[in-house]
């Protein structure tokens, strides 16, 4: 890995040494230059683009600034203005109620089919690749379709539910109740395959081995799966989930096409909030404090999942 | 690192019933395995129709007529085929320049984000200098903020520069991304480092390193990270949505949108422009799905 890796040499008795150490010297020199070359086209872009707005925002949430007028340092204004905002908590607790529904929909979804698919069946691969077709589909796509399919006259959804015996099947997304399960629903079956792929790579991490000796002292499925599986899937299901996790706080698209927070501000989220008000109303300033308390949650999830992470290790 | 999640095992047989005497617990053994398997594929072909539902659903719909989209109860066979769909909707609606603009972006990022990003990370994985480890701390941090948190400030900034409403502006907001220097130099830990301590003993320079040794070793990465990109792009929604007002500038999706807004019960043609819409990711997914599912199975591996 290291280019510069003979420090030994600097130890080396006599007038060879102060040699190998301007050598070294040079070395190292060389290699800030050569490494920082390599980096520098990418972190041009990512410094102008991403580096400095996410330091801008933090800045720009402490000001008044609309499109047209020149910053004004707020202090805490923004911040006042969002505690005593409706739509921010509305937001807030929507996007929490999203990530309720979610995440662990998503994170057991995930597992189960990985489990399942991680045997040896014929034509596993058909199934495997079928499961994880949703991922890769537009947004856009999946929300036409899932809007048409859960239409609450004569969609397949409620033609469905019907049959089953349900006397009045939800509006779904014309719903205040329902809409919001709708979004759940069809962000699980979409994001689903995408995991499950994570979690078909940890499993084929597991020794088969574990399993042999598992099965040799009469451990059934069930106890194999909670014995070996999930202490052996340990790494990867801590990495899902902190990726599940700020995803589901970030949802936008599919709540901006399918339901574009609606009816009424059921399914308002916080990215969404943030998108009306900072690029549609052009409040600068109370867009970034929203995008601030957002960052936070992420942070702080983030954080908390890596603690976690650690206690379990030890 | 897996190569092949979603094949492995593809062409491994199931294992035989274990051939034992007919009588006795072993073959009751046998019997109750191979009914399990059987419960197995019967459930799993269940779920498996299940979720691909939706998009036969959208098949079928788009050659219905319109009337016949939502009829109780659901014709899965269409009583007439309506092929025209697909040669009607050129008309209504850009969709060739629609699509041509979408290849266009998505190309120019792919090629720029699988460019800067492989690059990136051979200064990340392979070269040892001050600093190094506290900048990719700061890529990979940036990964977890959500977008929506530095949208505003990036938005200011093209405005500032009068970039709003061109692809200028998309394009340098996703060629430049840390998920392509993340996940190439992922890729990149696994190429042993005496490859390259020989090339330089050689007298091959950092550059010739890189161009002549790593990139050629690692072709299954940059498919991978081409077609995640190339997808990510295509799908895109949010920054077209954002950026490009101009309708001559539009992508497929935000053109489906709009089709949706302004024909609304013209249903079985939204599911013909859907279709349309999807038919290049399809194809792209096909082709290289091993490339895909590498790709996304490195991001899960630790580094």
């Amino acid at each position: 890995m290291s280019v510069d890796a003979p420090t030994a040499t600097q130890h080396a008795p006599g007038g060879a040494s102060a040699a190998h150490q301007a050598a070294a010297k040079r070395r190292r020199r060389r290699n800030l230059l050569v490494g920082w070359s390599f980096i520098l086209p990418n972190f041009l872009g990512f410094a102008a683009l991403t580096l400095v707005p996410v330091i801008g925002a933090l800045a720009i949430s402490f000001t008044h600034w609309d499109s047209y007028s020149t910053p004004k340092w707020a202090g805490l204004d923004n911040f006042q203005r969002l505690w005593d905002d409706s739509n921010f908590w509305a937001a807030l607790r929507n996007t929490l109620y999203y990530a309720a529904g979610h995440i662990p929909l998503t994170l057991v979804v995930a597992l189960g089919l990985a489990v399942l698919l991680n045997q040896k069946l014929r034509g596993v691969h058909v199934l495997r690749t079928a499961f994880f077709f949703p991922y890769i589909t537009s947004l856009v796509a999946v929300a036409v379709v899932w809007n048409m399919l859960l239409s609450p006259e004569s969609g397949p959804v409620n033609q469905f539910l019907t049959f089953l015996g349900v006397d009045h099947p939800p509006g779904w997304t014309s719903s205040q109740d329902w809409a919001m399960p709708a979004l759940i629903v069809t962000s699980v079956w979409r994001d689903m395959g995408y995991y499950m792929v994570l979690f078909l790579a940890g499993l084929q991490t597991v020794p088969a081995e574990l399993y042999e000796a598992a099965r040799m002292d009469g451990a059934g499925a069930w106890q194999r799966f909670w014995h070996v599986t999930l202490p052996g899937l340990r790494p990867t299901t801590f990495f899902v989930t902190v990726m599940i996790t700020v995803s589901s706080f970030k949802v936008f698209d599919l709540v901006q096409v399918m339901t574009e927070g609606g009816p009424g501000r059921s399914t308002l989220v916080l990215s969404q909030l943030i998108f009306r008000e900072g690029i549609t109303q052009g409040r600068f300033g109370y867009a970034s404090a929203v995008s601030l308390v957002l960052f936070l949650i992420c942070l702080v999830i983030t954080v908390i999942q890596f603690r976690m992470q650690r206690r379990s290790e030890r | 690192m897996s190569t092949t999640v979603l094949r492995k095992d593809s062409s491994a047989p199931t294992p035989p019933a274990p051939a034992g005497p007919p009588e006795g617990p072993r073959a009751r053994g046998g019997a109750v395995a191979l009914l399990g398997q059987i419960a197995l594929y019967a459930l799993l072909a269940v779920v498996a129709l299940a979720v691909l539902l939706p998009f036969i659903w959208m098949l079928i719909s788009s050659v219905k007529d319109d009337r016949d989209v939502f009829t109780v109860p659901i014709q899965w066979i269409p009583e007439e085929f309506k092929w025209e769909n697909f040669a009607t909707i050129w008309t209504r609606v850009p969709f060739a320049a629609y699509l041509g603009n979408s290849f266009f972006l998505s190309i120019v990022i792919t090629f720029l984000q699988v460019l800067t990003g492989s690059f990136a990370a051979y200064g990340f994985a392979k070269m040892r200098f001050p600093g190094r480890d506290l900048l990719f701390t700061g890529y990979i941090a940036t990964i977890a903020v959500p977008w929506q948190a530095y949208m505003v400030p990036q938005y200011v900034i093209m405005q500032k520069f009068g970039l709003v409403n061109s692809y200028t502006s998309l394009i340098l907001l996703q060629a430049f991304g840390a998920f392509g220097v993340f996940l190439m130099r992922q890729f990149y830990l696994t190429i042993p480092d005496e490859i390259s301590e020989a090339a330089r003993l050689d007298g091959l320079t950092e550059y010739g390193i890189w161009a002549r040794i790593v990139l050629p070793l690692s072709k299954p990465a940059l498919a991978s990270l081409a077609l995640l990109t190339f997808v990510n792009t295509w799908n895109d929604y949010m920054g077209p949505f954002i950026y490009l007002t101009d309708n001559r500038l539009w992508t497929v999706q935000l053109g489906l949108r709009a089709f949706i807004g302004q024909y609304d019960a013209e249903s079985a043609m939204i599911m013909t422009g859907s279709v349309l819409s999807l038919a290049p990711v399809l194809a792209v997914f096909l082709l290289g799905q091993r490339y895909f599912v590498r790709g996304i199975a490195t991001t899960g591996v630790k580094g």
